[in-house]
């Protein structure tokens, strides 16, 4: 990992002195090894404190539709899956293309130190990424772990790159995932029963606290104006204890970005409740799959969504709930 | 509450109705005196695709035990297409609240044309007859309007 780490900050480095770029976007250090955060460096000297670690979970492509309309040129650092979300947003007109120079870096997997704490307890002093297995130092010593059951969960399932025009690569070795079936879970509530699904169900959203973290982290939540900053909505504020309103926020918020949703899984990363939320949007990409044909949003630039499209001999709604791979148990 | 107030249970249910299509059937139901439950409010909108997933959402949080959307049939849509996009969306809507785990009887869409009073009728009956049969919309009401249905 630290051989990419240099070889990414050498390329920063490079395109920051002779001036192709004016700024540079990528993560920076935190307090520990598990938590740094996106930022933009705008000098040699401020890119001490660049990071690319197992931890730069972060979706970069997002912050570049505030970025990218800043003067100069920016450029970024994308993932695997936050390179879908880079071309949905430019399918959407959200980024200035002309400023953005976009490089695709390697990415071995990201950790979730949520899960890590849950194996070591809440205090981690350090990750160290072998490959194969993770060290996680504590107060208590060292452990070794299996690098497969402390991956991010929209890791489990990578998708690879998606197609970026004129992108550069940055790889230093070969990467492999665990490559599991992204519907598994989805398929598993689906075969539940209406009461069983209804529970689990509530079980998970009457955790939500309304943060909006992951209406602010989303890629797809690009709105300049939200719904749910609007006070009439209905559905702004956790007023009351009862859960309705989470189940609203929830279903709209997924459906808002059906067809528009990457499945890069921020939404769930960021969530302080641990809330499965990438659940609900993959219901959805599942569903629309199946009725409407395979559509992975943002592997190419200006693909047509499956709901700003139709065609004449779509199933009606009545049809569509009942019909095999689509139906709820 | 049912028992403690002796109300006989009548479901709410919402009925949106497309202006150019359905809400005439509903008119030439009435017209035709074909009857309706007297229970299904109509809402009239533009089209079929006027409705946002929030429209129904909030229907059901107000108290509505049951809704359905009427539009024009597929290919005679006032506006050529709408209707088109109102069946992706809410094939994929009811389906998804259905995986929250509400009942997939709850939601409902019909194609009725201005034309077809004797179906608009005879729809609106079969599915005040499905939502009495399932009872009161527990998963999706707002507590804080559940007492002010029952008291006005």
């Amino acid at each position: 990992m630290d051989n990419l780490q240099n070889e990414i900050i050498k390329k920063a480095t490079a395109l920051l002195t002779d001036k192709t770029v004016d700024r540079v976007i990528g993560w920076k250090r935190g307090e520990f090894v598990f938590d740094p955060s996106p930022a933009t460096f705008s000098t040699v000297e401020s890119l001490k404190d660049f990071v690319y670690n197992s931890f730069c979970g972060a979706n970069l492509s997002k912050y570049l539709i505030a970025e990218s309309k800043k003067e100069g040129k920016i450029a970024v650092f994308l993932k695997a899956c936050d390179s879908y979300s880079f071309n949905q947003l430019l399918t959407e007109k959200r980024i200035k293309k002309e400023n953005v120079l976009p490089i695709l870096v390697q990415c071995n997997g990201m950790l979730d130190i949520f899960k890590i704490k849950n194996e070591e307890g809440e205090v981690v002093l350090d990750v160290l990424d072998n490959g194969e297995t993770v060290t996680v130092k504590s107060p208590y010593g060292d452990r070794n772990l299996n690098k497969a059951e402390v991956l991010l969960t929209k890791c489990l399932s990578c998708k690879g790159f998606a197609q970026v025009d004129g992108a550069e690569e940055i790889r230093v070795s070969e990467s492999t995932l665990p490559n599991l079936d992204r519907f598994d879970i989805v398929k598993e509530l689906e075969n539940m029963s209406e009461d069983e699904r209804f529970e689990f169900w509530q079980n998970e959203l009457s955790k939500c606290i309304r943060c909006n973290a992951c209406r602010n982290v989303c890629p797809a939540c690009s709105c300049t104006k939200c719904v749910f900053d609007n006070n009439d909505s209905g559905v702004a504020g956790k007023a009351n204890a009862d859960s309705i309103e989470e189940q609203l926020f929830h279903v709209i918020r997924a459906f808002h970005v059906t067809g528009r949703c990457t499945d890069c899984g921020e939404c769930s990363r960021v969530c302080p409740q641990r809330i499965p939320l990438h659940l609900l949007n993959r219901k959805f990409i599942k569903d629309s799959n199946t009725l409407y044909g395979e559509y992975q949003a943002g592997a190419v630039v200006d693909g047509k969504s499956p709901l700003t499209s139709f065609t004449e001999k779509d199933p009606d709604p009545t049809e569509a709930v009942n019909m095999e791979g689509v139906k709820n148990a | 509450m049912q028992e403690v107030t002796n109300k006989k249970y009548v479901p709410t249910i919402v009925a949106f109705c497309c202006n150019w299509c359905s809400y005439a059937g509903a008119d030439l139901a009435g017209t035709s005196r074909l009857e309706y439950p007297a229970n299904v409010k109509i809402i009239r909108v533009p089209c079929s695709c006027r409705v946002n997933p929030l429209f129904i959402l909030k229907a059901f949080q107000r108290g509505a035990d049951g809704v359905i959307l009427c539009g024009c049939h597929p290919g005679d849509c006032h506006y050529m297409t709408g209707n088109y996009y109102a069946r992706r969306r809410m094939s994929l809507l009811f389906n998804f609240l259905n995986y929250l785990g509400i009942e997939k009887e709850r939601t409902r869409v019909e194609w009725v044309s201005a034309a077809e009073g004797a179906k608009f009728s005879a729809v609106m009956n079969d599915f005040a007859k499905t939502i009495n049969e399932l009872g009161e919309n527990k998963r999706l009401q707002d507590l804080r309007v559940k007492g002010d249905r029952d008291n006005g």
